[in-house]
This record gives C-alpha cells, structure tokens and sequence, in this order.
C-alpha cells in the first residue's frame, strides 16, 4: 500500500488530508510545490519555521509537518522578526495571502523588507478576500466585481513586486501555478538566498473571485485567464505602459546582496 | 498500473484531465465517498510518464510510479 501513494506525504502531518482548499484551488499546488522545492533541496525539516495568518493561505502550514504559528490577521512578519532575531540559525518561511500581506498587515511588509530580515515570503495572488467571500483586496483588477464592489472595484491595483523592489527588498519573483517548474525554481532560490525573499505566485480562485468577477466557477477557465492576462518579462520590455495595463508581469525582478537585518548589539551581548 | 489515484483524497477538480497530453485520464461515473466525481485512468498504454498531473494535483492525490 505504502507503494502507491506520493512520496511527498511523509512532509504532511498525520491524518490532515484531504486539505480544506476547495476543489480546484491554487493553494494545494503551491503546498505541493513547496514540498517539491524543500525535497529537491534535501532542506531538514526541523529546521524550518512556517507561518501563517489568516486566509485560505495561511492555512498551508497546518498541513506541513513543521513547527509553526498561526494566528492574527496580517502580523505574520511581526513574528517572523521575532524568532529570527531570537533563533537565526532556523529558516522562516512565511505563506500568505494578498490580503492578509499587503492589506492588513500592510505596514510591517513594509519595515521587514526595510531592514531585509531574512525571510521567504511566497504570497498566494488570488485577487480577493476568498475565506470571508470575495472582498475587495488591494490586489484586485481595476473594474472587476466582487461582493462588495457590485458595480466594478474603481480603485487601482498594487503591485506588490514593484513596491518589494522600490522597499529594499533583495529577491522578488512573480509566477503562476499554471507554471510549476518555474515556480519550483523560483522557490528553491528564494530558500537558498539570504535576506528578504519575496515570490508572489499568482492563483486561482474559482469559488469566489471566479464566480463573482469572472461569471464562472469552472477551475480552467480561470487559469485560462491568469494565462492569458500574464506576459513574460522578457517579451514585456518591447510593449508600452498602456498595453501593459491590467497585465502581469512574470518574471525575477532583482536578485542582490545587502547586509541582513540582525537586531540590535544588545541583545547580542546579553547573548555571549 | 502504475498512476495511483487515491479514492479518499481526491476531490474531482480536473486538474490532471486538463494538463495530460494524451488524454490518459477520464471522468466517468466513478464516485467516492464524499460524493465527487473522480478521474479514472482509461489508456494507461498511452502514459508518457511526464509526470505533469503529479506536479499539478492540488491534494497530492496522484502518484506515477516510474
């Protein structure tokens, strides 16, 4: 029997599947995708420290036979400085979603990748508030409906890679599920870079944001979407900033060095 | 056989009929016990060993056996 399931299983805790995500949902590919880039890397497992906050995200690391935190609303950075400052020899690895990352816990976003604390980041796009309805998040297209915008969102979207980059931070990415081996790729250098690693891995949301702005609940036809709205950076270079518009860019935005966040000398000498 | 399904776990999200080539996989009136139409594997014969539903199965649901 133990022959004919995934090998990957052995990272999941005892009896957490099948996961709450709903059918079809980019959360599970991205669980498995990390499991895939943690055991290409042969990383030991103890020595991670996942986090989540609140969202359909954050729930991954329940699933991840690691220690992890999991608790209030878009404070997810505010611990990570604190268990890495306390224990720097342990890799914090931080699932979050939009809303939860750049709405709500907008402010330490900003101050973690300031300082460049040494963590990954993969932030799950999925263009709304999913566990509380479909809200409107900072993420969402310009025009498109959700719950709380009937009549088309008339507020501009963030980009949170742009805004990573122009804050000081030393890795960012962005893909798609519907491109795993890239994805894989883009999360086993985030793991092996030091300083602030951001990856935002856009999904998708087929029981909220597809039923609300898309008019469908069909998984494909939303991947078929993200699909066609995304533009490799490459290719990118050559088009205007109109016929960009309401497009993604996939791509490595910056890949540098800087010198890490690693708090102030007091503690360092209380340490000795 | 060597594509293993697992029965309890999967949730019918058609990931895995969408992404194959080769048309390996079909859903037909196989229900598990939570009620969601699952794929079932129809032309094994036809399986490259891509791996490609593997990687995308969102439940880790899936596992080809090389």
């Amino acid at each position: 029997m133990k022959e004919k399931i995934n090998p990957l299983r052995k990272y999941i805790r005892n009896g957490k599947l099948p996961h709450f995500f709903c059918p079809g949902c980019g959360c599970g590919q991205i669980l498995s995708y990390f499991l895939r880039a943690v055991d290409n890397l042969q990383l030991d497992f103890k020595k991670i420290v996942t986090i989540g906050g609140v969202g359909c995200t954050a729930r991954i690391p329940i699933y991840l036979n690691t220690d992890s935190l999991h608790g209030v609303h878009g404070r997810t950075l505010a611990w990570a400085t604190g268990i890495k400052l306390y224990r720097p020899d342990l890799k914090v690895v931080i699932f979050a979603g939009d809303g939860d990352l750049v709405s709500i816990g907008g402010n330490h976003f900003l101050h973690a990748t300031r300082r460049n604390l040494d963590v990954t980041v993969i932030m799950v796009n999925n263009f709304n508030f999913a566990m509380t309805g479909g809200q409107v998040a900072p993420t969402t297209l310009f025009n498109s409906v959700t719950m709380t915008t009937p009549y088309g969102s008339k507020e501009n979207t963030l980009d949170v890679c742009k805004l990573a980059v122009c804050a000081g931070a030393t890795y960012v990415s962005r893909w798609s599920t519907a491109k795993p081996i890239q994805t894989i790729k883009a999360i086993k250098k985030a793991l092996q870079h030091k300083g602030f690693s951001l990856i935002e891995i856009l999904s998708q949301c087929p029981t909220n944001f597809g039923r609300y702005a898309l008019k469908t609940s069909d998984t494909e036809e939303v991947l078929k979407w993200i699909e066609n709205k995304s533009i490799l950076k490459t290719k990118a270079k050559k088009l205007s900033e109109q016929e960009l518009k309401d497009r993604f860019v996939l791509g490595e935005f910056i890949h540098k060095k800087r010198p890490v966040f690693q708090g102030t000398t007091f503690l360092k000498e209380e340490d000795n | 056989m060597f594509i293993h399904i697992d029965d309890k776990i999967c949730k019918g999200c058609k990931l895995c009929v969408r992404i194959c080539p080769n048309n390996v996989f079909q859903m037909k009136n196989k229900v598990n016990d939570k009620g969601f139409v699952i794929p079932e594997v129809v032309n094994e014969n036809r399986c490259t060993k891509c791996k490609l539903c593997e990687l995308t199965c969102p439940d880790l649901a899936i596992f080809v056996k090389k």
